[in-house]
């Protein structure tokens, strides 16, 4: 009962558990090989490409060498969106791996009211980032919104037009949205430990607190790296949120990775450059998955984008 | 079957837990679920209660106070701005992209598992586990040049065809893992019955892979639904918009009638709670498809 991943779980038999095919099947693999080929395998080849090339999105595509590399490299708005992202990156981390961890352990115990609780806490897992952006802009209204409804003064703030409280801000709205989902995998995982390890501490007069630092956590070392290469390298990515929030404002406050690229590519008609930034983007996501693989030492398991 | 359960109290077999029992109650815990309660229902309570008010009483009375007299007139605003246009090309998009991605995806996991010694399919397979790699964000700009010329741009298939190709590989992987646990024996009984491999795929590993199936589905038809980035890109006449494009520009076109998008953000989520109030199981284990322990 109750294991994460359906799918996954089970016993894994080790090869060709079924079988000789009757009858040719390798045809039945090329819809969906072709398909993934067109629309995933050859833009990744020509985003490449193009970042060596010079087109404004509608005319036609000359190649240019160097150009497109030179201007994104050269260009301090570089350097910024890599800085933005990873402020966004590590302060995300930072807010939402305790918080995920704490909600996972919380929600592990079969408690019935706990049970309910976890019906509300994945609401937000259902919404889609414009909905819960445009929620938090209208919500953190300095004049009607949340500030007023509490009567809180310090809650009154321009949050969406001052530099540090937008990303301030970014990074709640990101921990509100993700954290169920993070919730989720570590209720799986802490559902895996052995009750008798905490048993055997319970005997040794070990409190709730000690059980969680000398149990709990070195049991979730692998949940937490999965989770922790999701956020990292989704972190990359986010995209809708902040083009819906804050646009990458105030200025270019918040103006990540993502949104960079976007707004060269499609408001500035620089496909050029902004396919530089998207190998970048590629390349960044690759390392980072690398990293944290090496961290979990098992290289039998995928680790990246929901795998 | 093995489905995540959050919601349901243990079943009766539990460990003896005269040991957990023996702690004191977690209060700090119960303080600490309570005040995440709060933080998540906030916005959510929020948005329902000021959809319900009329634009002159949002700026007077108390943001978190529902309103004395309940009114519908936002909503109707929102569905008169041609909110059932966005619905049902938001249906069409999310059908016509899950129907073939799952389809396909789970041919070739059955593929993949039955011609296991195909040096081809180990080479197809290891594409598709590279293609969990690729974010849609960084290939945007060749899709949108490959949609242009197909001739697609601003039609719902140019949101459809990127969408199933994004769907397949995490499909793949969860299918295929799922189709290598059914028993060899059963497959080799079809086999003798004279079966084809096209015959034991959908009578024998269809049934078979069902809940695999619709976790894989679920999954990928909310990621679809969600969509921005694509509908974003590749389409631009509002006859061709999907709902999360229709809530940005509502936000624009309503301006400060903060009910008006209170109520289309309720209105637009409202089809997805009531699935996650019939189908809640399925949809948290379809949302961690894929993760291994």
């Amino acid at each position: 009962m109750t294991t994460l991943a359906p799918p996954v779980a089970g016993a894994h038999r080790p090869t060709t558990t079924s079988g000789r095919p009757s009858g040719p099947v390798v045809w039945m693999a090329l819809p969906a090989f072709l398909m993934f080929l067109a629309f995933g395998v050859v833009p990744l080849l020509g985003v490449l490409a193009l970042s060596f090339t010079t087109w404004d999105g509608i005319g036609g595509i000359t190649p240019s060498g160097l150009t497109s590399w030179k201007a994104t490299l050269s260009d301090p708005g570089l350097p910024h969106a890599l800085w933005v992202t990873f402020l966004i990156m590590a302060l995300s981390w930072l807010v939402q791996t305790p918080v995920s961890i704490l909600i996972g352990v919380f929600l592990a115990a079969h408690k019935r009211y706990r049970g309910v609780l976890a019906v509300l806490y994945f609401i937000p897992l259902l919404l889609s980032s414009a909905a819960i952006s445009i929620t938090y802009k209208a919500l953190l209204d300095p004049n009607f919104g949340i500030g007023t409804g509490l009567g809180l003064d310090v809650l009154n703030q321009d949050w969406l037009g001052d530099a540090t409280l937008a990303m301030g801000v970014l990074i709640f709205v990101v921990s509100w949205q993700f954290i169920p989902f993070h919730s989720l995998i570590y209720q799986g995982g802490v559902r895996q430990i052995p009750a008798s390890m905490y048993e055997a501490a319970q005997i040794d007069g070990a409190g709730r607190v000690r059980q969680f630092f000398s149990i709990t956590l070195p049991q979730l070392k692998y949940t937490i790296i999965t989770s922790s290469t999701l956020m990292v390298v989704g972190s990359l990515t986010f995209f809708d949120l902040i083009f819906v929030l804050t646009a990458g404002g105030p200025g270019d406050a918040t103006r990540a990775l993502a949104l960079e690229m976007y707004q060269k590519g499609f408001q500035a008609n620089l496909m050029g450059p902004a396919s530089a930034i998207a190998v970048i983007i590629v390349l960044v996501g690759l390392l980072l998955a690398m990293v944290l693989r090496r961290l979990g030492g098992r290289a039998d398991e995928s680790q990246l984008e929901g795998a | 079957m093995a489905t995540i359960s959050p919601a349901v109290p243990a079943p009766a077999v539990r460990p003896p837990s005269t040991v957990r029992r023996a702690l004191r109650y977690n209060w700090a815990g119960g303080g600490f679920g309570f005040l995440w309660l709060f933080l998540v229902m906030l916005p959510i309570y929020w948005i329902v209660i000021t959809s319900l008010k009329t634009q002159g009483n949002y700026f007077v009375t108390n943001p978190l106070k529902p309103p004395a007299d309940p009114t519908f007139d936002s909503y109707r605003l929102v569905i008169e701005s041609d909110f059932a246009r966005y619905f049902l090309n938001s249906v069409i998009v999310t059908a016509g992209a899950i129907v073939p991605a799952v389809a396909i995806s789970f041919m070739a996991a059955y593929a993949i598992v039955r011609g296991a010694g195909s040096r081809l399919l180990k080479g197809m397979n290891a594409v598709f586990l590279m293609g969990l790699a690729i974010p849609l964000q960084a290939v945007i700009i060749p899709v949108y040049l490959i949609i242009i010329r197909l001739q697609m741009y601003d039609t719902l298939a140019a949101i459809i065809l990127p969408s199933i190709a994004f769907a397949i590989p995490l499909s793949v992987l969860v299918l295929a893992n799922f189709i290598r646990d059914v028993p060899k024996e059963l497959f080799e009984s079809m086999r003798m019955d004279g079966a084809t491999e096209w015959g034991t795929l959908w009578r024998l590993a269809f049934p078979l892979t069902r809940p695999a199936l619709v976790t894989v589905t679920i999954y990928n038809a909310l990621g679809i639904w969600n969509g921005f980035l694509l509908p974003l890109v590749l389409t631009q006449s509002p006859e061709q918009r999907t709902i999360p494009l229709a809530l940005w520009d509502f936000q624009g076109q309503f301006g400060v009638n903060v009910p008006a998008i209170a109520a289309s953000v309720t209105l637009t989520t409202l089809p997805i709670v009531i699935m996650y109030a019939i189908g809640r199981r399925q949809l948290l284990s379809g949302l961690t498809a894929g993760f291994g322990k």
